[in-house]
């Protein structure tokens, strides 16, 4: 195969810099692998690693720093017949870190070349995640300050399953490459280099000592067995291919007729683990079973299982604009942390507002109709006052009626779920 | 004929896949995190792709990746994670890759609160970018909305290749409500243009009287280049400043000038009202009680809608303020799309009202503002 090299713009590189090294090396590999154009991606971001996509002839995408993993992701994703090969950074790295640990974790399908020279070189040699701490660097005496990230190192323990600490003079670079692309994985090369222009103007770095450092450290070269597992998009399509398509949610048709005809709002107030949202719900589609519109909005703290628990509905024969509730029809006092949320609703209340009032909570000072109640006299356990509420309500006539309500609970639930809260709402005392 | 019940952001979920959604990246947040759930039902068993991004960062860049090899793509968040788009959010304006990103606001700043509604990103949505140009916001007010605005934005996305957003908000995603999805006009979905067979092609070159380059996905055998980077029409690098300039025109007019074809609204205007209430979002259903209330009244008031907020359809509003001679403006924020009315409207007597509490503002105190305005 001929070089995928882009002859009209040649690789302008200062001096002496290993990524031309390496970007022959990738040429060679794509064209030992007999690669075209058209089936590769050479994804890049910020430094000078991000002038490699401009170097060939392939599709290429060029974005922001250290994002080069998340577009590859992507690409891969949509496309993955492609050969996606990601050139990034040793700064990359650093700010991409997130994206980095991410791609390792998922074992997605892409080459990573990281083109690690120990700085920002375009930037003015500022100490990168891999910097020595004795290094003379463009940020003064701040990389003494930290411990440089060992790039191979952390791709193995978070589970990259194909990684190699490398030399960019290292002879074989360009069939290492190729392995790293043939491998179904995700692939790393951490490719150690010279930056020319900044770094060792400075700092004494050349190929011997490159070597000599790597061959100080553990080899790490090729698959890594303890990681290997399924290909990230292969597993993701299996998974998916095994899922089943969903259908829109259930038209309700109209069967009842609603007791009141005006707009009724009611406010569930309870607490975390009262069922207060599905009770909601079931009044919801009990107003559907009438013709009703309806709308519901609830309010819980972010923690689970405690704290106050609100639901507020609107059943209305016409069109609801505002979906607040400034003048309940209903309210229904479940416990005592909804109730304290809205505090200051109680004063507003007159005769005609019905307000449930269980006994064992108690509501501030109020004019409201209320209705005083005993579950736990009535044997009904406080998750299940919620749904009791409901059927004192339809037992009322106010709101709803039984018929809307059993319709809901069809709806809703089904199996032994239907035929025991059916039995439950009408064992119900009012 | 029957309803069903439905949340904001399930309708957007659904929306979406009408549109020909088939790649969703999203990270949890609170409160659009159903539309994450909504989309994982929904994609995969459509050959489609959804997935939980590491950070926002990471959703919104695979998204981009996944657009450019062909896909229509989504992300949502709220306002914490619509912070850390923003740097992908300037690479799909600058390098014209169609995306539709929805930001279910809830009370800021910061993290504020979680489970707050606000409109407090209006502005953000339109700024936060480096480069500073346009992008299309549209603003649902209801469930219906949520679905139809959705299937809106994707086509837009799709024929302009830009970001486009829904600023939806906690009271309207996490809200249920009665619906009939049938009922729903469905528009006709848009696909991007795609470069005919065998012409030849760069990835940003512009035909004769043309806004907006054609497209053509990675992979297939026309070598497609792009870049984050200020570049001419071949995706390569430019300096050239008039290239450049004329590209920075035209990525302000593509959008500008076409906004009269997109300007969603719904408006209500009585006879002889004094009084218009522009409005967005939440708010103009309280808004459209008001306007009910006292349609028939000594003193009635006219009611404008805007679903889409940006660009500003100026000239949406200056026809529908022609006769008005007091505009009531209505936020869930302390003030950011007056500024837009004011500037449109430099004749008109603007008055501002809103607040951001995290409650709704009610039917109640837009009376009262309208009678002490």
């Amino acid at each position: 195969m001929p070089s995928l090299l882009n002859n009209k713009r040649p690789p302008v590189f200062c001096p002496g810099c290993t990524h031309k090294r390496i970007t022959q090396a990738l040429d060679q590999a794509f064209q030992n692998m007999g690669l075209r154009g058209d089936q590769i991606v050479i994804v890049s971001d910020i430094g000078c690693s991000g002038l490699f996509d401009t170097f060939f002839h392939t599709h290429a995408l060029h974005g922001l720093h250290g994002r080069a993993l998340t577009y590859a992701t992507g690409i891969k994703l949509a496309r993955p017949e492609l050969t996606v090969v990601v050139t990034m950074g040793d700064g990359g790295i650093g700010i991409g870190g997130a994206h980095f640990l991410s791609a390792c974790r998922r074992n997605i399908d892409l080459t990573l070349l990281v083109l690690n020279n120990f700085n920002f070189g375009m930037t003015g040699g500022q100490y990168s995640a891999t910097t020595p701490p004795d290094a003379e660097t463009g940020s003064g005496f701040l990389n003494k300050l930290e411990r440089p990230l060992d790039i191979a190192e952390v791709a193995c323990s978070a589970g990259a399953t194909y990684v190699t600490r490398c030399s960019s003079f290292r002879k074989d670079l360009a069939e290492e490459i190729e392995r790293a692309i043939r491998h179904k994985g995700f692939s790393v090369l951490d490719i150690w280099g010279m930056c020319t222009g900044r770094y060792t103007k400075k700092n004494n770095l050349n190929p011997q000592i490159i070597s000599e450092r790597l061959a100080s450290l553990p080899p790490i070269e090729g698959i890594v067995e303890a990681n290997m597992r399924k290909e990230y998009g292969a597993h993701y399509r299996g998974l998916a291919g095994a899922q089943k398509p969903i259908s829109p949610p259930e038209k309700v048709d109209k069967n009842f007729n609603p007791p009141q005809l005006g707009r009724q709002d009611v406010i569930l107030l309870g607490n975390a683990g009262q069922r207060v949202i599905s009770a909601g719900d079931l009044l919801c589609y009990a107003g559907l079973a009438a013709g009703m519109r309806v709308t519901q909005k609830n309010e819980y703290n972010i923690t689970v299982l405690t704290g106050p628990s609100i639901s507020e509905v609107i059943l209305s024969p016409e069109q609801i604009g505002f979906t607040g509730i400034t003048r309940p029809s209903v309210v229904v006092a479940l416990g005592q942390e909804g109730v304290e949320r809205r505090a200051d609703l109680f004063d507003s209340l007159d005769d005609r507002t019905l307000l449930i009032q269980i006994k064992g909570v108690e509501v501030p000072a109020n004019r409201a109709n209320v209705h005083h109640i005993d579950f736990k006299g009535q044997g009904i356990k406080r998750q299940d006052w919620a749904l009791a509420s409901l059927a004192v309500l339809a037992k009322f006539n106010r709101v709803i009626n039984l018929e809307m309500l059993q319709a809901a609970i069809e709806i809703k639930f089904r199996g032994s779920i239907r035929a025991s809260a059916l039995k439950f709402i009408d064992q119900v005392n009012v | 004929m029957g309803y069903c019940l439905m949340e904001g952001n399930e309708a957007i979920a659904w929306g979406a896949v009408a549109a020909g959604c088939r790649f969703y990246a999203g990270y949890p947040i609170t409160p659009a995190t159903t539309i994450f759930n909504t989309m994982l039902k929904l994609l995969p068993p459509l050959g489609g792709i959804c997935i939980q991004g590491e950070d926002e960062i990471a959703s919104i860049g695979s998204c981009l990746g996944a657009s450019m090899a062909g896909l229509k793509v989504m992300t949502a968040t709220s306002g914490p994670g619509l912070s850390l788009y923003s740097e992908h959010i300037s690479f799909a304006i600058g390098s014209e890759i169609p995306i539709v990103i929805v930001d279910v606001q809830r009370l800021g700043p910061s993290t504020g609160s979680a489970t707050r509604g606000a409109d407090g990103d209006i502005q953000f949505m339109r700024w936060g970018n480096s480069g500073g140009q346009p992008v299309i916001v549209l603003a649902p007010i209801d469930v219906k909305d949520c679905f139809y605005l959705t299937i809106q934005a994707f086509n837009l996305a799709e024929e302009f290749r830009c970001p486009v957003f829904i600023a939806s908000n906690k009271e309207i995603g996490m809200t249920k409500e009665s619906l009939d999805l049938d009922a729903i006009p469905k528009p006709e979905i848009i696909d991007r243009k795609v470069s005919p067979e065998g012409a030849p092609f760069l990835p940003f070159g512009i035909g004769l009287g043309h806004m907006v380059p054609d497209f053509l996905p990675f992979g297939e055998k026309t070598l497609v280049r792009q870049t984050s980077s200020t570049h001419g029409a071949d995706g390569y690098i430019t300096t050239n400043p008039d290239e450049i300039a004329l590209t920075q025109e035209r990525l302000k007019r593509k959008l500008e000038s076409a906004v009269d074809q997109f300007s969603f609204y719904e408006s209500y205007m009585a006879n002889k009202a004094e009084d218009l209430i522009i409005t967005y979002g939440v708010n103009a259903r309280a808004a459209l009680d008001v306007f009910k209330e006292l349609q028939n009244k000594k003193h009635p008031v006219s009611l404008l809608i805007l679903k889409t907020l940006w660009p500003v359809p100026e000239n949406l509003i200056k026809e529908k303020a022609r006769d008005a001679e007091r505009i009531i403006v209505l936020e869930m924020n302390v003030g950011q799309y007056v500024r837009e009315i004011e500037r449109v409207l430099p004749d008109k007597r603007v008055h501002f009202f809103g607040y951001m509490n995290g409650k709704l503002i009610t039917p109640a105190q837009i009376r009262e503002v309208i009678s002490n305005a």
